[in-house]
């Protein structure tokens, strides 16, 4: 399967005028700030630890419009080990918060999963609140593929 | 847009003490508030902003949700049942809409 | 699959998006639909095809883009299908029939029917699908107006009846009435350059199908799974309308829906995914 030099310059110079522009560009952003502040919030100035909290997230998107995320805390969810919420933000979305989940001890597990909406490439972060006040937090960074074909 | 509908998905039996795996979605655009129409005028907000889930009246689960998550909601969750009985599923639109979804378990 | 020059000129915007090399090759990975409805994504080409083999545009999708097939539950698009049930039992127009009143269940009725349309209707002197079928019903059994293209319920009675050849694989008769010269037709547009960039369906589908322009995985442009739930829209995209995105995004002037063009090129493509199983309501990006 050969392209001759004309053909790839076409191509290329096809790929370049697919140009998309980005999600309401130029309107506000939260940033790595805007998601520390509202971390604050729930750990009530408190900075939260490390571990014990697993967030999945795909490295690469294909498409920022549905972007699956999940969840989950080692916990037995009884007794005073209760992970009581765990929160989802989003560092470079129009808005940090993405989802919070509210845990009781009758979901047997602290585990949830959801798909979401990612404006461009930027660390997705979670942040677990405990029975006993202890926060946790995880990040992950997801690459937002754009400038496909559209259609 | 296609009327709201939910679907959920709820084992139909389990053994006392099991963690079963809940899943639902629910068909909404989830308007963010972000978009514009073709006139530069912005698009209002219309969202589900909550969901909860019950168990014979006692809460299970709950989400906030904000306008970051995707179009046709998916929510994926656990629950420890110890009875048979009934869960009873919510969603809140921002416009005041409330729409619910019943499911059945067998317990042994 | 030979490197081509396009992933060298690409390579920047490629490289920086794309972690890996070996993301770029299809994957080999087999669907099987709730553990149960094993599908042919990857199968010997008809003869007289291109390509040795066809692959479905499922094995050109992420992992997690994948994994939203494989369990009719977490397909967004069966939500849609569901529409289209209900569209199926609904009576409409001033015969106040429903489609289940003559095609019972779709179930038995619609079983695999779909995998072997466009067919030839003799009345039209042309090719047919399953919108155009749709619309036939509507308009001389039920005394229902014709669906608009893509309105009302189009787009999810479609997927509905279509969703009832899950898995059968794709076979169209090209020896009814005068389907080979409508598949001559589409295979003349298949590989005539078109639009302001002067792109043909096979620049890109044929010739460089497992490559990136620039982020997009190139795939064979199969249709085996239309009308698909596509993660850009959030929504289904019925395969009249992906023809003229594809056709929009080459600069060139877009034909109608269903007209002659659109119809002899669905002939063609359909026919160039001989073998590979109905997915509808398949998920893509």
């Amino acid at each position: 399967m050969n392209i001759n030099r004309r053909q790839a310059l076409t191509l290329s110079a096809g790929a370049a005028l697919f140009a998309v522009t980005g999600m309401s560009a130029g309107s506000a952003r939260a940033d790595a700030a805007a998601v520390d502040k509202a971390m604050m919030e729930i750990t009530g100035g408190a900075t939260p630890e490390e571990g014990k909290l697993t967030l999945n997230a795909p490295e690469i998107a294909e498409n920022g419009n549905t972007v699956p995320i999940g969840v989950s805390v080692d916990s037995a969810m009884e007794g005073d080990d209760i992970v009581e919420s765990i929160t989802i933000f989003a560092e470079g979305n129009p808005e940090p918060s993405v989802i919070t989940f509210n845990f009781t001890p009758m979901s047997g597990e602290a585990t949830a999963s959801t798909r979401m909406r990612l404006a461009k490439t930027q660390n997705v972060v979670a942040l677990a609140k405990m029975k006993d006040g202890k926060t946790y937090m995880a990040k992950s960074e997801v690459k937002v593929t754009i400038g496909g074909c559209g259609g | 847009m296609a009327k709201v509908k939910p679907r959920v998905k709820v084992p139909k039996t389990a053994s006392a003490g099991e963690v079963i795996t809940i899943k639902t979605l629910i068909s909404h655009k989830m308007e963010s508030g972000q978009r514009k129409d073709s006139d530069g005028k912005a698009i209002p907000r219309q969202i589900i902003n909550k969901f909860t889930a019950e168990f014979n009246g006692q809460p299970v689960f709950s989400a906030d949700i904000h306008p970051a998550v995707s179009a046709n909601p998916y929510l994926e969750f656990t629950a420890k049942v110890s009875e048979s009985g009934k869960f009873t599923f919510t969603w809140v639109d921002d416009d005041g809409s409330v729409y619910t979804d019943e499911q059945e378990i067998a317990v042994s | 699959m030979k490197k081509s020059i396009l992933n060298g000129v690409m390579g920047g915007v490629v490289a920086a998006l794309v972690s890996s090399a070996a993301w770029a090759e299809p994957v080999d990975d087999e669907l099987v639909i709730d553990g149960d409805i094993k599908m042919v994504v990857r199968t010997k080409a008809p003869e007289g095809h291109p390509f040795d083999e066809i692959r479905s545009g499922w094995q050109y999708r992420t992992k997690e883009t994948r994994a939203l097939e494989v369990d009719s539950f977490n397909n967004p698009g069966m939500l849609r299908v569901e529409e289209g049930e209900g569209i199926w039992n609904t009576a409409d127009g001033t015969e106040g029939k429903s489609c289940a009143d003559c095609h019972g269940d779709a179930s038995e009725s619609m079983k695999e029917v779909a995998a072997h349309y466009p067919k030839w209707d003799a009345q039209s002197n042309r090719p047919i699908n399953i919108e155009l079928m749709i619309n036939k019903c509507r308009t001389e059994r039920m005394g229902a107006e014709a669906y608009e293209f893509d309105k009302g319920g189009q787009k999810s009675l479609t997927a509905y009846i279509k969703h009832q050849a899950l898995g059968t694989p794709v076979s169209i008769d090209l020896t009814q009435g005068d389907m080979q010269s409508w598949w001559e037709k589409g295979k003349e547009e298949y590989y005539t350059r078109t639009g302001q960039l002067n792109l043909s369906c096979s620049n890109c589908h044929e010739d460089n199908a497992g490559n990136y322009i620039r982020a997009d995985h190139l795939s064979m442009g199969q249709v085996n799974g239309f009308p698909v739930y596509r993660l850009k829209q959030a929504d289904l995209v019925s395969l009249h309308n992906r023809f003229r995105g594809c056709i929009r995004d080459t600069r060139a002037e877009q034909p109608k829906a269903f007209s002659d063009e659109l119809m002899a090129l669905e002939v063609y493509v359909t026919w160039r995914g001989t073998g590979l199983s109905v997915e509808t309501p398949a998920v893509r990006n």
